[in-house]
């Protein structure tokens, strides 16, 4: 019995020899198109090698047997074969198409989280800013995933949703789901991107009831306590920083290197000049076409909004400590945590949760 | 070889048999193989070609089993062969796979060899075009050693873009030899079209000719139709590699996707160009051993061209999750089942021709009847596929590449063993090694399973395919499919050995050691350069009752010739008379 319902019949949502546990709402109807379909295979198979066996042996070359003269067609009887197997794919294919109807329209009223795919890892992007490489879902939502890719097509896989979606550059995808079963799964990418294509792994981690809430904030907690020095510089690779500026030789090319940014004299496009100072720093990220650098394109897009007081200062000391002759004093100016200034912001320590589950799931910052 | 098989030749002759002209000794020395317009040399140096490029794809595929045994931890973790050599492994073994062996396996190889015998025709309808197919495959097969030692390749068979676009690989090249292997291909389909046309002999109508023909034929149809549109992407490709022209690379205003269509409007109907004549071989199997009349002949053929013209239409359904339309899911998911009906008619009159008959078990048999049961799991793995809403949860895992391997290996690759096997007495003129034969068909069998069963339920769970490394759950799977990959190995290698014990010491072979109605063996074995003095007597090619065991000579032979004549009259009024309505 337990065998029987390993192979064919698992209760509703377990996992069974073949499908992993059910984990959204669309997979209960994935699920049931696939039970569909597997038993009609397999009543055509048993009735193909069933009759193949049994001809085998039955009319084996053998003495004192000789072959019988059959009919060479049967028209009713090759219509008949022709005409129930097009009766069930019909069954088959609508099964299918309305499952597929609901999984390709997301409803009015989601959870939007954005998704940047590349080689190769995952970077989600959360309602209030906060990014991540793991997919954190609150349970029971509607969620729907915005996802571009910077480089080549990726396709993100969760297969306890039976969701999949491929990733194209310059356009955005969407997927959406509602993940019905707190717990962490597994999120793959499932279109060959290179060299580390089988590394593209990351974890799905949905929450009880509250707990989506308390985990931003306590990644926001995170980016409070975090050394300013280094959380300017988590901030440089994960929000497209490093795409135009140059650190330490990598980097992109468009904007200016970091190198020179603070404490020199620059040189703007309208004619005027300006030491690269904090408040110089400040408005390039929020108010960047005020000030364009000559010989850089005016294409840097504004953060304004995108970044908290801690963040900005962040930067501010990770851009400052970069240049040799002012990253000594950057580091002593920033020894403090990003958050400890505006302690009126940050929740106090003894607010923080014992970083239990969600503690666990993060810990796989790099 | 040929020298090896004159020597043998010689060494009979005295045994009673006339001594007598035929292709391997018309004509001696390097050039006259090299130059030679006799579709029969053309066939068999293609068939050594496609074997070395098998052997060369089947290395590669037990390399990456083999670094498959063991789950890694982390991008660091090496095993036996890097990231980036685990990637190129597996885009070769389906590159040389696809190109250079399924599609000009069972058409080019034995397709020459067999179609203008079967048909009763002295050769194609043009030589020189044949040879010019011949070349212009080691062309393309040249490119792609040229590739190998260039830096190999790594964007996975498909080339799909951006990707192929940005790897530093050796793109340009293995495209270029692709482009030229598709010419090689056009260029065989063209001549097998032109052939059936204009080379029947009297009395060969369309509906006498062995349903390998009708297979080889709607096979030539789709090479002819589909690959210029795969010569044309592929050159776009290099066009946006080498010149940088925005046509697939969003970065220069292309557009990824259109690659994708571009590329599967060839590769989905290419996917017939590899099955179809796999259905003809095993049409001409399962009643030669069966010693049954076909039954249901029209339906065979019909199907044959009702698959070649709905896989024209069905290219979509590899891009279910590529972001197209939901209607265009809708619609290429509908002709997709569609396709699955003149399949399962194939399947279900095999079966009916089996009935009451006399079935043998020599080797081709063997792999004919692992046909039927490998590719009706081929076949109906194909349904949940097919079927829109449990395809977006298969897509790209392991499920799908068990399913194309039950197809391409289960169907194609032991189809084409089983031809090997039934028509090498009429190639070389000499049996192979019957029970290593039988027992090579068991142990592919076997080990075909163990291979690639486990990767339907691997699939099924979730294993992305094209991945070097996996989760440590998957673990015992792969091992099973591994040790599998082996069993299969061991079981071709027997193979090989039984087909070359034959070409040195099997039975010298008679005209017709099976029993088959078909032309090709009323002409001696091995065939005369010209097949055949004066146009051949054309009949019902499945009136095999006509024939009978003859032991004194170990060969089948015609019944009392007058009774055959009659036989065959009668056999005609009958024939008009079913066929009239």
């Amino acid at each position: 019995m337990t065998l029987f319902r390993l192979l064919a019949l698992p209760a509703a949502g377990e996992a069974s020899l073949w499908l992993p546990e059910q984990a959204s709402t669309v997979a209960a109807s994935v699920d049931e198109a696939w039970w569909l379909v597997y038993w009609v295979s397999a009543v055509f198979f048993a009735i193909i090698v069933v009759a193949q066996v049994y001809f085998m042996w039955a009319y084996r070359r053998r003495a004192g047997w000789t072959e019988q003269k059959t009919a060479h067609h049967n028209f009713p009887l090759e219509l008949t074969w022709s005409i129930i197997p097009s009766l069930i794919i019909v069954v088959m294919f609508v099964k299918g198409f309305l499952g597929f109807l609901d999984m390709r329209m997301p409803p009015a009223d989601t959870y939007d989280i954005t998704v940047v795919a590349r080689k190769w890892s995952w970077s989600f992007i959360y309602p209030n800013g906060v990014v991540h490489p793991e997919l954190h879902v609150p349970v029971d939502r509607n969620v729907k995933l915005v996802m571009s890719s910077d480089d080549v097509i990726h396709s993100l896989f969760v297969p306890v949703f039976r969701v999949k979606q491929d990733i194209v550059p310059g356009r955005y995808n969407y997927l959406w789901f509602n993940a019905t079963k707190p717990g962490t799964y597994d999120l793959e990418c499932t279109e060959y991107c290179g060299t580390n294509h089988s590394e593209m792994r990351t974890k799905t981690v949905v929450h009880e009831p509250g707990g989506m809430e308390r985990w931003l904030e306590d990644r926001i907690e995170d980016i409070m306590k975090m050394p300013p020095i280094e959380l300017g510089t988590l901030l440089y690779n994960q929000r497209g920083c490093s795409q135009c500026h140059m650190v330490d030789g990598k980097g992109g090319t468009v904007g200016p290197k970091f190198e020179q940014t603070f404490g020199n004299r620059h040189q703007f496009t309208d004619g005027s000049q300006a030491v690269g100072d904090e408040n110089y720093i400040r408005e390039s990220v929020m108010n960047p076409q005020a000030q364009v650098r000559t010989g850089f394109p005016p294409t840097m897009p504004t953060y304004k909004g995108l970044f908290r007081e801690a963040e900005i200062r962040g930067l501010i000391a990770f851009i400052k400590s970069q240049n040799p002759k002012f990253k000594a004093e950057a580091e002593r100016e920033y020894a403090k945590p990003a958050g400890e200034t505006e302690a009126g912001d940050a929740s106090p320590d003894s607010d923080l949760p014992d970083g239990g589950a969600n503690g666990a799931a993060s810990a796989d910052e790099n | 070889m040929a020298t090896i098989l004159e020597t043998r030749h010689a060494d009979v002759m005295p045994l009673g048999h006339a001594p007598q002209d035929n292709y391997l000794t018309h004509g001696r020395g390097f050039l006259s193989w090299a130059l030679t317009l006799d579709h029969k040399r053309i066939g068999v140096m293609y068939l050594c070609a496609v074997c070395s490029a098998f052997l060369l794809g089947g290395i590669f595929a037990m390399l990456l089993r083999t670094e498959l045994l063991m789950p890694k931890n982390g991008p660091e973790d090496v095993f036996l062969f890097t990231r980036d050599a685990y990637n190129q492994l597996f885009t070769l073994h389906g590159a040389i796979m696809v190109f250079l062996f399924i599609i000009p396996g069972i058409p080019a190889a034995l397709g020459n060899f067999i179609l203008p015998i079967m048909l009763g025709a002295k050769d194609v309808a043009f030589p020189r075009l044949n040879l010019c197919s011949f070349y212009l495959w080691l062309v393309g097969a040249l490119f792609f050693v040229l590739m190998l030692v260039t830096g190999g390749l790594d964007t996975g068979w498909t080339f799909y873009t951006p990707y192929s676009t940005s790897t530093s690989t050796a793109v340009v090249t293995a495209v270029f030899g692709a482009f030229i292997l598709g010419f090689s291909s056009i260029f065989t389909g063209l001549n097998f079209i032109v052939t059936v046309h204009t080379m029947r002999p009297p009395g060969m109508t369309w509906f006498r000719m062995p349903l390998f023909l009708w297979a080889i034929y709607s096979t030539a149809l789709v090479q002819v139709l589909a690959t210029p549109v795969l010569a044309i992407t592929l050159l776009l490709l290099i066009a946006e590699r080498t010149l940088g022209i925005g046509i697939f690379d969003p970065a220069l205003g292309g557009d990824p996707v259109l690659f994708q269509h571009f590329f599967w409007f060839y590769s989905h109907p290419a996917v017939y160009i590899m099955i179809l004549p796999a259905f003809g071989v095993i049409s001409e199997l399962i009643t030669t051993f069966s010693r049954k009349h076909i039954f249901g002949y029209r339906f065979i053929a019909y199907s044959s061209v009702a698959i070649a013209i709905l896989g024209f239409l069905v290219w979509a359904h590899h891009m279910f999750v590529s972001g197209q339309s939901a209607i265009s899911a809708m619609v290429f998911s509908a002709i997709t089942f569609t396709i699955s009906i003149p399949t399962a008619i194939k399947i279900f009159n095999w079966l009916a021709t089996m009935y009451k008959g006399s079935i043998s078990y020599a080797t081709p048999m063997c792999y004919a009847l692992a046909f039927i049961f490998l590719f009706t799991i081929g076949g109906l793995t194909g349904l949940p596929l097919g079927t829109l809403s449990t395809d977006i949860h298969l897509h790209d895992t392991y499920f799908v590449v068990a399913h194309f391997h039950y197809v391409m290996m289960g169907g194609t690759l032991i189809a084409f063993l089983g031809a090997l096997f039934y028509w090498w007495p009429k190639m070389f003129g000499r049996m192979y090694h019957e029970r290593l034969g039988q027992i090579s068909a068991v142990i592919v069998f076997l080990g075909f399973n163990a291979t690639f069963f486990p990767q339907f339920i691997m699939g099924a769970k979730g294993m992305p395919r094209r991945y070097a490394n996996y989760l440590p759950e998957y673990h015992a799977w792969h091992v099973a499919s591994t040790i599998g990959a082996y069993t299969l190995g061991i079981g071709l290698v027997i193979a090989a050995i039984a087909l070359i014990w034959g070409l040195y010491r099997g039975k010298r072979a008679p005209a017709n050691p099976w029993g088959s109605a078909t032309l090709e063996w009323q002409c001696s074995s091995p065939p005369p350069h010209n097949n055949f003095d004066a146009p051949p007597v054309v009949g019902d090619p499945y009136a095999i009752h006509q024939l009978v065991y003859d032991p004194d000579q170990s060969a089948w032979v015609p019944r009392q010739e007058k009774i055959v004549e009659s036989e065959a009259m009668l056999e005609r009024h009958t024939d008009a008379g079913t066929t009239g309505h």
